[in-house]
């Protein structure tokens, strides 16, 4: 089957053009790439609560910027920087998932307004606890030898690297029971429970799963900046544009996320470049469009039907 | 023929000040077909409720097979091989008929994989002969179809006992007597029936035995036969139907 | 007496999160949307009252109603043209709608004012009760923001506009069924929720400063306090925001000011948890 193999085409020739931008773009491009290349892996991990199991969390940030700071503390109490990575990440895992255990009671709109909360919350007990995370001024971590060019390459392909796992998470997932049993409850918990999947362990498992990559995501953020501070570690900013990249590509499907993510960085380094005052306003723009307009992401648009309105495709000669 | 396999022990269940399940007790012998009948109300969808793990009693046992299973969830139900369908059908509406009687059999009927599943989810289809809509969303079939996959999908669960509550309201004749013939299908494979229903036709001709609820409390129980000649029945059940029917006109009026 | 001076203090801040939370309350209550937008929309109401005051000398008690007024005709078109489209969709929809919009009037209220912090200074003085010291120009807005919410706890009561409200709260489709015409309510129900977040802009720019970086703040402070209080009711909303006061003054005095908001947050996270009905347990059916 043709349809079968096309999104993992896809995926891999999209990995090959943000690995190859050293050779061809600028260092500007190298740097979107990453940018592009993080985001996709947030935003993978986001569909697994979101997009499988439906739960509206904004729990991103939260998970992004504990990963941020467990990876620095680790790196500045001596861990090497990999294996800091591999803590920040076991670290994020294990919170997400007491968390998960506790607010995924909730459905709905406290379900949501939990999860906005937990980023607040993670972010004033670090801010406040200045001892240990240096408050509000934030931390330094031991930053890579070799200049900022070599230094972005290795990082290009570290986020490439972690956006290709939570890639291959996703397929296993979306074929596993696992998979299976999430988008049951994204359709109708109760009838889920009553055909027998476990709703509690599987959602928890989901935002388990959504936050594991976000936390090692932080914590090589936080490796390449060599600084970060509260307030853009747990940024509500990030917590929203994550799930909206997701809902624009398609929740709930293996490429969705890429493609979001994609779009949506494209559009916003396009605006950021030639609007730079209203790069919000602009991200508020896009969400009104994309859900007055493109309810079920670009993936759901019916691409022949516009193809064919355009008169790029000719009509199908009607069988008699 | 006459191992009990599901048991209820003094139920009781309160909700706020409605009594709704009231001292409740009573059996079933394994692969008999039991309706359980009852005015509006009555309590019926509340016990089935409780059977399944939905609520926890207020008070009293369930058990099955002889285990206490009172306290059980109700994916642990099904898992056990209690299944249930919806008096207000429950389908996954964008996944299509097959996937839905997947999950079915996944997960309650203990398939090795997805694939499995799928193929018994093929097999349970062609057995309640909806096998042409396969491919369909769920939430594109008609009412009697949305019925009849909630037998499929709880038939794919490979239950013990199954409890099928109102499967028949809102269908009209002919489609009543499809399902008629495919719940006796089901009985023929061994499998205890509870099934809940406001058609005397329907009782009538499925069970071997009737169980008379009536504000929570169990009021009568026999064959079919004598339970329409029961007094207390009568004035339970159709008594309050007139009444409210007449009720209503006079308010109307 | 110093706690005696931490619970008064409590108790006036207590009224104005009130009178913050109680549109946006109302909003989740009726239309159950969550309504991002309300922060913003503060904001928006303390910029207008400044410049009233600013630029005309306008006393901000005489911007109030014309600045209420006006919010609440932005709040019913934007009801009616957009947020409408969307009311049956999930929570994701909603919510991320309600942000987008949020984010272009924070962007636009950035650009125009710039974060430069702005306030009203009426120079009031401070009272002397007993040895407690209470700022004038709080109590004012204390006094302000307890009759706005009593005048909406009335309107509720006993108008027929509020009585169609708190109908359409309890049973939305019932309401459709007696005559209401829900769309209406729904587009008045949101409009008096940008109303009252609009005078709750006025009173604040008398007593804090306004500056966008606050409306993130603002609208944290009106969860916590539906999530306290219980939602969509009056009386749920001054409990939950008399409640949140006092819980905040004293933990300043003890944790330091800057965990006010912390102890905050955490006890909406805890509530939501424990009781998500809120602690007064009221359901909103004035
Ligand atoms: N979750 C609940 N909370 C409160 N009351 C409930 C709940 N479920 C059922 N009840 C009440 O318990 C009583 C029994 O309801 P139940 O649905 O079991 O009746 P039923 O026999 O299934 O009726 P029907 O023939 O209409 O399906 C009713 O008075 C109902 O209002
Ligand atoms: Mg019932």
């Amino acid at each position: 089957m043709k349809s079968r193999w096309l999104p993992y085409a896809l995926f891999a020739a999209w990995v090959v053009v943000l690995a190859t931008t050293p050779l061809w773009g600028s260092n500007y491009i190298v740097r979107v790439a990453i940018m592009i290349a993080m985001f996709t892996g947030l935003t993978l991990s986001w569909n697994f609560i979101g997009g499988f199991a439906g739960y509206p969390s904004f729990s991103t940030a939260a998970f992004f910027g504990i990963g941020c700071y467990a990876g620095a503390l680790a790196q500045r109490a001596g861990v090497p920087m990999v294996l800091a990575w591999i803590v920040a990440t076991v670290v994020v895992g294990a919170i997400a998932a007491a968390l998960g255990a506790i607010i995924l009671k909730m459905r709905g709109h406290y379900f949501a307004i939990a999860s906005i909360g937990i980023v607040e919350v993670a972010r004033l007990i670090i801010s406040s606890w200045g001892s240990l995370t240096g408050g509000g001024d934030g931390l330094n971590v031991p930053l890579m030898s070799g200049g900022p060019n070599a230094v972005a390459r290795i990082f290009l392909l570290v986020m490439i690297v972690i956006m290709i796992m939570s890639f291959i998470v996703t397929v296993i997932v979306d074929r596993s029971r696992l998979g299976f049993g999430l988008r049951c409850i994204q359709q109708n918990e109760d009838a889920a429970n009553m055909v027998g999947v476990n709703n509690r362990l599987y959602k928890v498992i989901a935002y388990t799963l959504s936050a594991l990559f976000c936390g090692t995501i932080g914590a090589a953020h936080a490796s390449w900046t060599g600084y970060i501070d509260p307030s853009d570690s747990f940024s509500i900013l990030m917590s929203v544009k994550v799930p909206v990249m997701c809902l624009l590509g398609g929740p709930g499907t293996l490429l969705g996320p890429v493609i979001g993510t994609a779009a949506f960085m494209m559009l916003e380094e396009v605006f950021w470049a030639n609007f730079l005052d209203y790069n919000r306003a602009i991200l508020g723009a896009v969400i009104v469009i994309l859900i007055f307009f493109l309810p079920g992401g670009l993936l759901a648009l019916r691409y022949r039907d516009i193809a064919r309105r355009f008169g790029l495709l000719r009509e199908p000669k009607m069988a008699a | 023929m006459s191992t009990t396999i599901l048991a209820a022990e003094r139920l009781n269940q309160r909700f706020g000040g409605i009594q709704a399940i009231d001292d409740l007790s009573f059996a079933l012998k394994e692969g008999e077909v039991v309706a359980l009948i009852g005015p509006n109300g009555a309590g019926k969808t509340t016990l089935v409720n409780l059977l399944t793990g939905v609520h926890q009693p207020t008070s009293g046992r369930v058990r099955f097979e002889g285990v206490d299973v009172t306290s059980q969830k109700p994916y642990q139900a099904a898992r056990r091989g209690l299944a249930r369908t919806f008096q207000i059908v429950q389908p996954f509406p964008r996944m299509t008929v097959l996937e839905n009687v997947a999950a079915g059999a996944l997960f309650g009927g203990a398939s090795p994989s997805v694939a499995a599943a799928m193929d018994t989810a093929r097999e349970q289809l062609e057995f309640m002969e909806l096998a042409q809509f396969a491919d369909r969303p769920a939430s594109a079939l008609t009412l009697a179809g949305r019925k009849r996959l909630e037998l499929a999908k709880s038939m794919a669960m490979r239950p013990k006992v199954l409890m099928l509550d109102e499967v028949n309201a809102g269908l009209n004749s002919s489609e009543i007597d499809g399902a008629l013939r495919l719940i006796r299908k089901i009985a023929e494979r061994g499998i205890t029936i509870l099934v809940i229903e406001h058609l005397m036709k329907v009782v009538m001709s499925l069970a071997e035995r009737v169980l008379v609820l009536h504000h929570g409390q169990l009021i009568a129980e026999g064959g079919p036969k004598e339970i329409v000649r029961n007094s207390k029945v009568v004035e339970a059940y159709l008594g309050q139907k007139f009444a409210d029917r007449f009720g209503g006109e006079a308010a109307n009026g | 007496m110093v706690y005696v001076q931490t619970l008064v203090n409590g108790i006036v801040l207590g009224a104005l999160y009130a009178c913050l939370a109680v549109g946006f309350s109302l909003v989740w209550g009726v239309l159950n949307v969550i309504n991002m937008l309300h922060g913003s929309v503060i904001i928006f109401g303390g910029y207008l009252t400044f410049f009233a005051w600013h630029s005309y000398g306008i006393h901000p008690l005489f911007a109030l109603p014309v600045v209420a007024a006006f919010m609440f005709l932005i709040g019913y078109v934007t009801q009616l043209l957009m947020i409408n489209r969307v009311i049956d969709q999930p929570v994701l929809t909603t919510l991320t709608l309600t942000f987008g919009l949020d984010l272009i009037l924070y962007n636009f209220m950035t650009v125009y004012y710039t974060a430069t912090p702005r306030r009203v200074t009426l120079d009031l003085g401070a009272l002397d009760l007993f040895g407690i010291a209470v700022p004038v120009d709080r109590v004012f807005g204390m006094v302000l923001a307890l009759a706005l919410t009593g005048l909406l706890y009335l309107v509720l009561r006993r108008s027929r506009i509020g009585r169609a409200i708190v109908a359409v709260r309890m049973d939305s489709a019932a309401a459709a069924l007696m005559g209401i015409k829900v769309d209406r309510i729904y587009a008045i129900t949101f409009g008096i929720g940008a109303l009252m977040a609009g005078a709750t802009g006025a009173i604040f720019a008398m007593v804090y400063p306004v500056t966008t970086n606050l409306s993130g703040t603002y609208l944290g402070k009106a969860f916590v306090v539906c999530v306290i209080g219980g939602l969509g009711s009056v009386p749920g909303a001054l409990a939950g925001g008399i409640v949140l006061g006092i819980v905040e003054s004293f933990a300043g005095q003890f944790f330091g000011p800057q965990h006010a908001l912390t102890v905050g947050f955490l006890l909406m996270l805890i509530l939501l948890v424990v009781k998500p009905t809120g602690l007064t347990g009221i359901k909103g059916y004035e």
